[in-house]
Parts: structure tokens; sequence; C-alpha cells
């Protein structure tokens, strides 16, 4: 019988606040070591934690944008254990009450088909500093900027099945919080962080295994590679007549595999209790509404929209919707031109082609959303050809005039008087006599090479359709 | 008050594991073993009033646990008042070199401690 994985994520989200969840310390990233760790960061005698409105209200938006349920009376726990990088001894975090309860994701595989995955909770904490161990020789460096940057941890059900559902959920959580713009989702600077807990049964078990924690994978390909090595580790352990061990493990990147990190003596008894510090955080109606407020158009209704009332296939109106900013930079587009598309074809290709050329996101994009529906009128007045408003686009990226004006000066406006084109067509047939012999005997082809050639002796100004109908109408 | 109840648990599952049947017999408790689990290094003095001190904490959990606390919801803080909270601004002028002056050993910005391998 085959063997099934039971999968649950756990994903540290940093919150994209100016300054610490408990300290008026800055979050900003790439301080000198240390620089940006205050006395309430560094735990000293005296000093008492103040919590962040922002980071308050960025938890209720994520909670309100997957459905969940906010709870209005929350406590913040203290997690006690013992590492260097923790210089309180405990990370404030919350355990029996977290702001935000039960909610959902729909997943939207690659294969078209969808999948709902529960979220049990979403809590707010602290971060903890970083160790340095390659820095001092024998010894461990500790930078406690981090220490004290808001988290919040979203817990999921153990609702997935697959590697390839979980990498997917990481995805689409990301593309959430950064919509939200709630963290700034750079995984390569740690601002999204991931602990898979997987266990593997016998398809049709109702219990599940005795599962194991892969902690701190950073990439959503390394979540699919850690799980597919875990799981066929785990199966290989049970078939061979063995238990698994429920412990803390480390993915390694470079030898892809896993390996135990935490022993059972290390059995983590965090002694969580109440934090005396820190009052219960009680949320208003008043408060939950204004959130609500801010809240954008979620890319889910986002999506469906773009397919049901802008015609656009299920791809096109997934990967528009998954970015606020590229979204947004669509309608705007839209809104100037018309044709949904077009547009599409436009922000997805030539757009996002030069910006990822040129290492910018789409907000700074020296093209603004007004210029590219003004180009894509022109393509559609027939001003412009696919080609001609291609060189037109290349030029936009360094010239800010207007599109008029840029197809006036660099002369792209496409040919329509056929008098002149009739005249470069005529020589061009007179310069091949032995293809446009082929061409009468019925070699079609060869109608291809000639619009070819007058598109050529043109500068692509020529329309290829116009071009096309005057040889058909001279042989 | 639930911490403490927990301690208490604690200590009459360390007294089952001691074979103690009642915790008051304090005697039946072994303190040097305690002190070694606890890392305190105790003299005979110490040792002597940490048994007396011991047996006045359990006696006072006793009591405790004879409070009726059927349907009490469990209390998060004693104070009637919530959480105030602070708007997000930097306010924090941070002076490394004061933070660090009490610091065992620094290098490069860095509290230095000894390697920690993960």
């Amino acid at each position: 019988m085959a063997w099934e994985a039971v999968i649950g994520l756990e994903l540290h989200v940093q919150l994209l606040t100016e300054s610490k969840i408990f300290s008026g310390a800055s979050t900003a990233y790439g301080a000198e070591p240390n620089a940006q760790a205050c006395p309430v960061d560094l735990g000293l005698p005296g000093v008492l934690p103040v919590l962040n409105h922002e980071a308050v209200a960025m938890a209720i938006k994520f909670g309100l944008a997957i459905g969940a349920e906010i709870n209005k009376n929350s406590i913040f726990d203290r997690k006690n254990y013992f590492y260097p990088d923790l210089p309180k001894g405990y990370q404030i975090s919350q355990f029996e009450t977290p702001v935000v309860g039960n909610g959902e994701i729909v997943l939207h595989m690659e294969d078209g088909s969808e999948r709902k995955v529960g979220i049990t909770r979403a809590h707010l904490e602290e971060d903890a500093g970083k160790s340095v161990h390659d820095l001092f020789p024998g010894q461990t460096g500790i930078d406690l900027n981090r220490t004290g940057t808001p988290l919040l941890e979203v817990v999921s059900e153990p609702d997935m099945r697959t590697p390839q559902e979980a990498s997917t959920y990481f995805r689409q959580l990301h593309a959430l919080v950064r919509y939200l713009k709630i963290c700034d989702g750079n995984l390569a600077e740690g601002s999204m962080r991931c602990d898979a807990n997987v266990s593997v049964r016998k398809h049709g078990d109702p219990e599940y295994g005795e599962r194991t924690e892969i902690k701190n994978i950073n990439s959503f390909r390394f979540v699919e590679r850690a799980l597919e090595y875990e799981i066929d580790r785990q199966i290989d352990v049970l078939e061979a007549g063995g238990s698994i061990e429920r412990e803390t493990r480390l993915y390694d990147e470079e030898r892809d595999e896993t390996r135990p990190m935490r022993g059972k003596e290390f059995s983590e008894d965090y002694r969580y209790f109440p934090d005396p510090d820190l009052l219960p955080l009680e949320l208003s109606d008043e408060l939950i509404e204004r959130v609500a407020a801010t809240l954008p158009e979620l890319p889910d209704v986002r999506r469906a929209r773009y397919e049901e009332e802008l015609g656009l296939s299920d791809y096109d109106a997934g990967l528009l919707s998954s970015d606020f900013d590229v979204a947004e930079y669509f309608e705007a587009v839209l809104a100037i031109c018309n044709n949904a598309k077009l547009s599409a074809n436009w922000v997805m290709g030539e757009l996002s082609a030069h910006l990822n050329r040129h290492d910018i996101g789409i907000e700074a994009s020296p093209v603004e959303p007004a210029r590219l529906g003004a180009l894509i009128e022109r393509l559609e007045d027939d001003t412009l050809s696919s080609k001609t408003a291609k060189t037109l686009f290349e030029a936009m990226w360094t010239d800010t005039r207007g599109v008029d004006e840029l197809i006036e000066s660099l002369g792209l406006k496409q040919m329509s008087d056929s008098g002149e084109l009739d005249a470069i067509v005529e020589k061009i047939l007179a310069d091949n006599p032995d293809q446009l012999a082929q061409l009468r005997d019925g070699k079609s082809k060869l109608l291809g090479f000639f619009v070819g050639q007058v598109m050529q002796a043109t500068q692509g100004k020529a329309n290829p359709k116009q071009v096309n109908e005057i040889i058909r109408a001279k042989l | 008050m639930h911490l403490s109840i927990e301690k208490h648990e604690r200590m009459v599952s360390f007294a089952a594991f001691a074979g103690v049947d009642a915790l008051h017999v304090t005697d039946d408790i072994n303190i040097p073993h305690l002190a070694t689990l606890s890392r305190l290094h105790l003299d005979t003095a110490a040792l002597a009033r940490a048994r007396t001190d011991l047996a006045n904490i359990i006696e006072m959990v006793d009591a405790m646990q004879a409070v009726p606390t059927d349907g009490v919801e469990p209390m998060a803080h004693p104070l009637d008042a919530t959480q105030r909270l602070r708007a997000d601004a930097v306010t924090e002028q941070v002076d490394v070199a004061r933070n660090q002056a009490p610091a065992p050993e620094t290098s490069d910005g860095y509290y230095l401690v000894p390697r920690v391998v993960e």
C-alpha cells in the first residue's frame, strides 16, 4: 500500500514596521552590528516593553485577508529558553490566545486544480538576534539588531499532502503578505522563514504518524527538496521496520539532506506564562474596522474579476493579480487603452522583461502606465506595427517624452500612404525576378519573402497586412 | 498561581519518583540532589535553610490548593487595565559603546561568547 505524507507549515513573517515590536529602535536591515539594539532589546534591567500599534494593525490585516477570526482579547506570554542571541532569556510571544484565529487559504496548483488549506492561527512575537559562528575563531559573535523585530507566525493545519502543495502554500502566502504590504518578502534577508512539520502514513490511515520538524528553510525550492528528502527518509525507516522519532531537523542545501539538530535531551519545555510586563491586548471594533477599510481588493477576488469581466486567461489573471503593484499598474494601463488582452501582454511581456533586466520594481518603472496605455492605443489604431511599438518602448525606457512626440521624432509612424508603398513593392518585385516567377508558379511560401523585403526596405514602418494585399493584387 | 500549582505538581511527581508519600516530609526530599540539578553550591547551613524554605513553600502551596477555583477564569494580569499601544516611530538613538561597556567581551560591534555549535 502506498504512503501518504502529511505536511503543515509554520511561516515566520517579518512585519514591515519602522520600529521594533516593543521598542522604538529601528528595524532597518543591514546596519552595523548592534547599532539598532536599544536597552529594551538588550533586556537591560528596568526596561519595559510597549507594544507597536502598527504591528497589531498588520496582524489584523492579515487575519482579515484570510477570512480568520480576530481575537478581540489576546495576551502575550514569555517563551523561556536559553541561547546567547536571546538576551532576556525569553521571547515575548503569544501562546494560548493569538491575535488571529482560524482562517483559510485556497491554493492554486500548477495543474489548475485548487486545494483549501486551513490556517490554525497567526500570532505576534519578537524575533531573536543573530549568532555569527565563522567570524571569530573559537567564539560566537552576537548581533542583536534583529532582536525585537516584529514577527507574525502563521501556523497551518496539517492539510498538505505533497511537497508541491507545501511550496505553493509558501509561495502564495509570500505573495499575499507582500500584496498586503505587511512584509517585504525578501527571502535572502530572512524576511520570511519556514519550518515544515512532516509525517507519513499508509493511505487511508486515519491516524497521523510521528512527525519531524525541519527548521529555518528560506526558499520555495528548498522547502520542496527538504520535504522530498525527509518523506523518503521516513518511509525508508518505517519500511525497514524502524520508527520515527519526534525531533527537530536541519536542511543542508549543499548536501540536499536533512539532519537531526536537537536531540531528545533538549526536550522543549518553554515554560510559557503570561508576561507580567504586558497588559492584555484588547482590540476595539473601531480599530478592526479602521484596518478593514485599508484592505485592498484581495488577489483571489481580483483574479476572478480579471477572468470574468476582462476575459483574461486563468494564467494571465493569476499572474497579474498576485502582486499588488503589478495589478495596479495593469489597471492603470487598461484605463487608458481599454484593451485588457494587449495591456496584459505588454505588462507581462516587454515591461516585465525590461524590469527584470534592469532589476527594478514595477513601481519604479521609467515607462509609466499612462505612456504604456498610449503606446497600446497607437498600436491599435495602426500608427505602430508590433515591431515599431517595441522600438518605441525601448526608446521610452530612457526618454521621458510623450508617445506621439517620440513616434514623430523617431519616425516610427507606420506607412499608410498606399501610393508610396505601391512603388516600393513594385521595385522589390522587379529586383527579384526569380522569386517572383516561383511565387507566380504557386510557391506561396515566397509571399513571406517579399513581405519581409518590403518591411526591411521601410524599416518596419509598413503595415504587413497592407503589404500582403498589395503584392497579391499585383500577381 | 497557575505556576505555583504546576511547580507543586512537579514536586509531587518528584516525590513519587523518590518514593515519598507525603510532600511535607521534606526530610525525604533529596535537597543536595535538587541543588545539583539547580546548579547551586550550598554549604551545610544553606542546605538546612533550603530545607526549611522548601517546607514552608510546600505548606503554602498546599494551602493554596485548598482554595476552590472551579469556574474561575485564569487571570492573565492582576490589573484591571488593557494594553496601550505606541505609534510606530523610531525614537531610540543607540549608543553601542555605552551599551557594550558592561559586556565581558566585544569585537567589531559584536558581543562575543564562547563558541556555540549549532
